[in-house]
């Protein structure tokens, strides 16, 4: 590899030939402070945050854009820049709601900190006219606050390079410039998938979920209802960062304990329901395989995924499969299988649901999610949000003991928990598919082929004299591409595993923000994807057909996978959504 | 324009014309525009002809290099040279872009080649495409020019039916062509990467450089982009030679420059002359000097990237080196003659407003820190600065023109950093005396009525729109009506009472 080698602050470092003044510079163990860039999605030079010296050259460098070369000579931390700085972030402030004592962001804010760090003490120095603003509150999942976004079009850019699904951007121009959907339009009215990358990404306050803290402790503080709470596999994965751990600590043990502090009735999981997922995906691959159904047979864990589909692929809707996701499925057998065998009324059960996702918070408010004739899910919260319900209940994270999920609905296998990264549901059907296609036992359990953070990964099985041949990705951009070649014929499969957030839930919308200073320099995917593969790794069960939970559910509730309670229960069917809901192409000829 | 009482036999012997060198100007309003054959009978496409047939794509940069042609958009890059950096870069596509985006306040220059010469830009845009390797040419034009639009496309079409455009043009295998892509009327799209961007399809934002448009421009390939009146000049200097060229203007600005002469001078007009001349021929001679008897005060050139010329500076020769020297540019032409009767304070807030309504808003120090300079200018105007003021002012336009991120938002602290340079005290008389010496700041004057001037005609009672003047009850001596007042409360400062009144009772304070 062709090197080169520049001084940072009278530092000598040698790095690649290619690497930004910005990598240098960490390399050189040098901090350079930035905003709006985010690695290779965002390297637009917008925020001047980082602008840099370089001797001889009489203009100011853009760190995190400008290429180093051999030779160079850097200055990060000159006078002239500092002063710089701190008028770019008071200007930003001139501009900005400053209600940090209640903003949701207050403590891990991106320009907080940096306002903390340059000593900006006179906020309001630059203060003027503001740019009218308005809030966003009408999709199911989140908020959007304006008063507060600071134009670094991170989260443009997400939307458009992560998932390119592109509905946000920049209105009007100059001071009047600000982020929403194309003509203003309520996210809502517009293809959104709710993925919630957005809000990953936002450094400051402007973007957040849609709270339901307050209506959860409600619940819990209500003496007639019993309130049951299950964690997807991923928010173990997340949930002590908010506590200060780094990226890639496992979080089940004190997370399990945390949520009995908090008074849930149960705590339960959805690995378990991960694990039913499998089987009744599972049977329903086989069966379609067997049968000459529709294929590629495509996951339908994801509701991210699922809304993108409905979008922008509706015409691959047959090819989903008709699972419910597991966090419904849960629900659905809570209020049926788990009620009735606790003797406790459907009606009076909550059913709360922590996940690393904010399209969850669309998902079960969706139709023909309420199987029971009561929903299955009550309430959605993220593994931030639990974060702010463990703080506030006053429960310290660092003194908690490891506990174990309650039985029966908290027992989960290794299959199940790696659910949670890019390829585990692929990895555990196979694990399941196999053995019951030939009736014999897995020499590995491992499919590494499907594994890591890859963009598009493929592999072949030949499986009973039948050839098996799958495909998985994460990030819908990378699925869109997958699936044009699907449509094309140039890829054939015959399953495929979706996931809208790269690298899978570990990296949803709902999971802990990662500053970019952090995130620019780590893979979150890979990070937060080991701890479920230890779990999975340690766990003595990890075959979903295996789960002893599982196992007892069939026998003495669904009596098989497919079966016709099974299929109402757990099951269920897509719709075709128009990409605009409001304007038609009419409206936009008129335009 | 006749100075002179002799009758001129010629419009080139009048005053305005004599001293002009009409180069990038030659054919416009010579040829007829929509007629090829008029553009061939002026040796048209015989540029193309000659480096097609003669030369080899280094011997044309070579030329470009040597006559010193430079930049005519304003920024002065030598034009040779961002081609041959151009062509040190391989790939299978590289573009060559013209910039007609036309977009300073009162410039005119671009459109009148593109109305009057349109064969020229296309001429010379196909020996870059021969120069660079490339065989795709592009036209940002504003979509507010549709005769230049309509007359470029004419010029496409002809050229294309004689062979002298598409493929194979002069049967020597080059093939070229271009697509011209109509601009939404964003001033910055006139900025290059920003351009780029938009003829891309996307909002016409500035994209950091490096790298350069000349690595990774236009769809991220090889691209230069020049100017038109840039353009203008080339196939003169590839039939004339560079020697030609470099003959006239002065030691490192070569050839003639086209102005757009407008505001407090009395022949307005474009005007082309060799880069050096002193801005005081510009003014005294070809315009005629300040009308209405009254005194120049300062000229700005460059537009909201520009600067303003005091009076005790017209003798500065206009060209790059020097207009930088004294704080302004030379721009892309935009020249504005300003008498005693105009503000500088006001001349700087109506540029920064420009750059405010302009500015795209991706990077911070141009979106806030140009409003934040605008709110304190408005502050000044309207009677409340303070004398700090103007410190802030000089530090936010030294902060702003370090750290934005493109041309635009580097420049746009120039109207204000040169008037306070030369025009300080008039700064300060806004601040100190709440006064506005020249009277345009509606806030720091008003309208008075002299009572034994006025004779109670009432037109202006009549016609003033917030009916803020009433009638009095004294009648001066040897009138017959009682005179008018004028109530400041009610009073918008529109001037239409001066205007009416024919008895000179009506004055500004």
């Amino acid at each position: 590899m062709e090197t080169i080698t520049l001084k940072i602050n009278g530092v000598e470092v040698t790095v690649p030939k290619g690497y930004t003044i910005l990598q240098a510079a960490h390399e050189a163990g040098i901090k350079i402070p930035t905003l709006c860039y985010l690695k290779e999605i965002n390297e637009i030079g917008a925020c001047r945050i980082c602008l840099v010296e370089v001797k001889g050259s009489p203009k100011l460098a853009a760190a995190c854009v400008f290429p180093a070369a051999d030779g160079m000579e850097v200055y990060t931390n000159t006078p002239k820049l500092i002063e710089n700085r701190k008028k770019t972030l008071k200007l930003i402030l001139s501009d900005h709601n400053r209600s940090c004592l209640s903003c949701v962001r207050s403590g891990h804010c991106e320009l907080q900190e940096l306002c903390q760090e340059y000593g900006v003490e006179n906020e309001g120095e630059y203060d003027g006219y503001k740019t009218p603003f308005t809030i966003d509150d009408s999709a199911p999942h989140m908020i959007r606050d304006n008063s507060k976004c600071i134009l670094c079009r991170r989260c443009t850019a997400a939307c458009e390079a992560y998932q390119s699904v592109a509905v946000i951007g920049a209105n009007n121009r100059g001071f009047d410039t600000t982020i929403g959907c194309a003509f203003d339009l309520p996210l809502v009215e517009t293809a959104c998938v709710d993925c919630g990358q957005c809000i990953n990404v936002c450094p400051t306050g402007a973007l957040h979920e849609k709270e339901s803290i307050d209506e959860v402790f409600a619940a819990i503080n209500d003496p007639e209802k019993v309130v049951l709470v299950e964690t997807a596999p991923a928010v173990r994965a997340g949930l002590a960062e908010e506590f200060g751990y780094p990226l890639g600590t496992d979080a089940q043990g004190r997370m399990a304990a945390a949520l009995r502090r908090l008074n849930f009735d149960k705590v339960f999981d959805t690995v378990f329901s991960a694990d039913l997922t499998i089987m009744e995906e599972g049977t329903e691959f086989i069966h379609r395989m067997q049968n000459g159904g529709k294929l590629p047979l495509i996951t339908s864990c994801s509701p991210g995924w699922i809304n993108f589909c409905e979008h922008y692929y509706p015409e691959l809707i047959d090819n989903l499969s008709s699972c419910k996701s597991p966090q419904q499925m849960f629900g659905a057998v809570a209020k049926s299988y788990w009620a009735e065998k606790e003797g406790v009324p459907k009606e009076n059960i909550v059913m709360v649901s922590i996940m690393p996702c904010s399209a969850k918070k669309y998902e079960y408010q969706r139709d023909d999610q309420a199987a029971n004739g009561v929903p299955d899910v009550d309430y959605v919260l993220t593994t931030r949000e639990l974060a702010r319900m463990i703080k506030r209940a006053g429960i310290d994270y660092n003194a908690l003991p490891e506990e174990e999920f309650d039985l029966p609905l908290g027992l989960g296998t290794g299959a199940g928990v790696i659910f949670g990264a890019t390829g585990g549901v692929m990895e555990a059907a196979l694990r399941t598919a196999v053995e019951v296609l030939t009736g014999e036992e897995l020499p590995s359990v491992d499919f590494e082929d499907v594994r890591g953070v890859k963009a598009i990964k493929e592999a072949t099985y030949e499986v009973a004299g039948l050839t098996v041949r799958v495909a998985v990705t994460s990030g819908l951009a990378n699925a869109r591409k997958l699936l044009d070649m699907v449509k094309s014929g140039e890829k054939e499969y015959d399953f495929i595993e979706i996931m809208a957030c790269p690298g899978g839930c570990v990296n949803g919308g709902g999971q802990p923000r990662v500053k970019a200073n952090v995130r620019n320099f780590a893979d979150i995917r890979a990070e937060r994807a080991k701890v479920l593969y230890s779990l999975d790794e340690a766990n003595t069960i990890r075959k979903s057909h295996e789960n002893p939970a599982i196992v007892e559910i069939y026998k003495d509730f669904l009596g098989e996978p497919g079966s016709e309670l099974a299929h109402h229960l757990l099951h269920t069917t897509y719709v075709k959504k128009t990409v605009n809901k409001s304007i038609s192409s009419t409206d936009l000829e008129n335009f | 324009m006749m100075q002179n009482k002799e009758i001129a036999t010629a419009l080139t012997d009048t005053e305005f014309y004599q001293i002009q060198k009409r180069v990038a100007l030659k054919n416009c309003g010579v040829i007829d525009p929509e007629n090829i054959d008029e553009y061939l009978a002026m040796d048209g496409y015989m540029a193309l002809h000659k480096v097609l047939t003669e030369m080899t794509p280094d011997d044309v940069i070579q030329v470009m290099i040597d006559s010193g042609l430079r930049g005519r958009g304003g920024a002065g890059f030598p034009t040779g040279l961002k081609w041959k950096f151009a062509k040190g870069y391989e790939a299978p596509q590289k573009y060559v872009c013209c910039n007609a985006d036309e977009g300073d306040p009162g410039a005119f220059m671009d459109r009148s080649v593109l109305e009057g010469d349109p064969h020229v830009v296309l001429e010379a845009m196909a020996i870059a495409g021969y120069a660079i390797g490339s065989s795709q040419g592009y036209i940002y034009v504003r979509a507010e020019y549709p005769i230049a639009v309509k007359r470029l496309q004419i010029a496409l079409q002809q050229a294309r039916e004689y062979g002298l455009f598409g493929e194979n043009i002069y049967g020597t295998g080059f093939n070229f062509d271009i697509d011209i892509r109509l601009g939404a009327g964003a001033f910055v799209c006139g900025e290059e990467t920003a351009l780029m961007t938009s003829i891309e399809g996307n909002r016409g934002e500035p994209r950091p450089r490096p790298p350069f448009p000349a690595e990774k421009g236009l769809f991220q390939s090889p691209s230069i982009l020049n100017n038109v009146e840039t353009w203008a000049n080339i196939p003169q200097i590839i039939l004339n030679g560079p020697e030609w060229f470099a003959s006239t203007g002065t030691e490192k600005s070569k050839g003639t420059k086209v102005f757009a002469l407008g505001g407090k001078i009395r022949h307005t007009g474009l005007v082309e002359i060799p880069m050096g001349t002193p801005l005081r021929t510009v003014i005294e001679d070809i315009g005629g000097g300040i009308p209405n008897g009254k005194k120049f005060k300062a000229a700005q050139t460059g537009g909201p990237s520009g600067g303003c010329i005091p009076a005790s500076h017209i003798d500065v020769q206009m060209d790059y080196e020097h207009l930088a020297e004294i704080g302004s540019i030379m721009g892309s032409g935009g020249l504005i003659v300003m008498d005693e009767d105009n503000c500088m304070v006001d001349i700087a807030k109506f540029f920064l407003k420009f750059t405010v309504d302009e500015s795209c808003g991706k990077c911070t120090p141009c979106r806030i820190g140009t409003k934040r300079m605008l709110e304190i200018l408005e502050k000044i105007t309207a009677g409340n600065g303070t004398l700090e003021d103007i410190d802030r002012l000089e530090e936010l336009a030294a902060y702003i023109k370090q750290n934005a991120l493109c041309g635009l938002g580097q420049t746009a602290p120039n109207p204000v950093l040169s008037t306070v340079r030369f025009f300080r005290e008039e700064y300060e008389s806004h601040i100190v005396d709440r006064h506005c010496p020249a009277q345009v700041c509606k806030e720091l004057f008003r309208y008075v009525v002299d009572p034994d001037k006025c004779i109670g005609c009432t037109q202006c009672l009549r016609n003033c729109p917030p009916f803020a003047i009433s009638k009095t009850d004294y009648i001066a001596e040897g009138h017959k009506l009682p005179s008018v007042t004028i109530d400041q409360e009610k009073c918008i400062k529109c001037g239409a009472c001066i205007e009416k009144c024919k008895f000179d009772a009506i004055s500004k304070q």
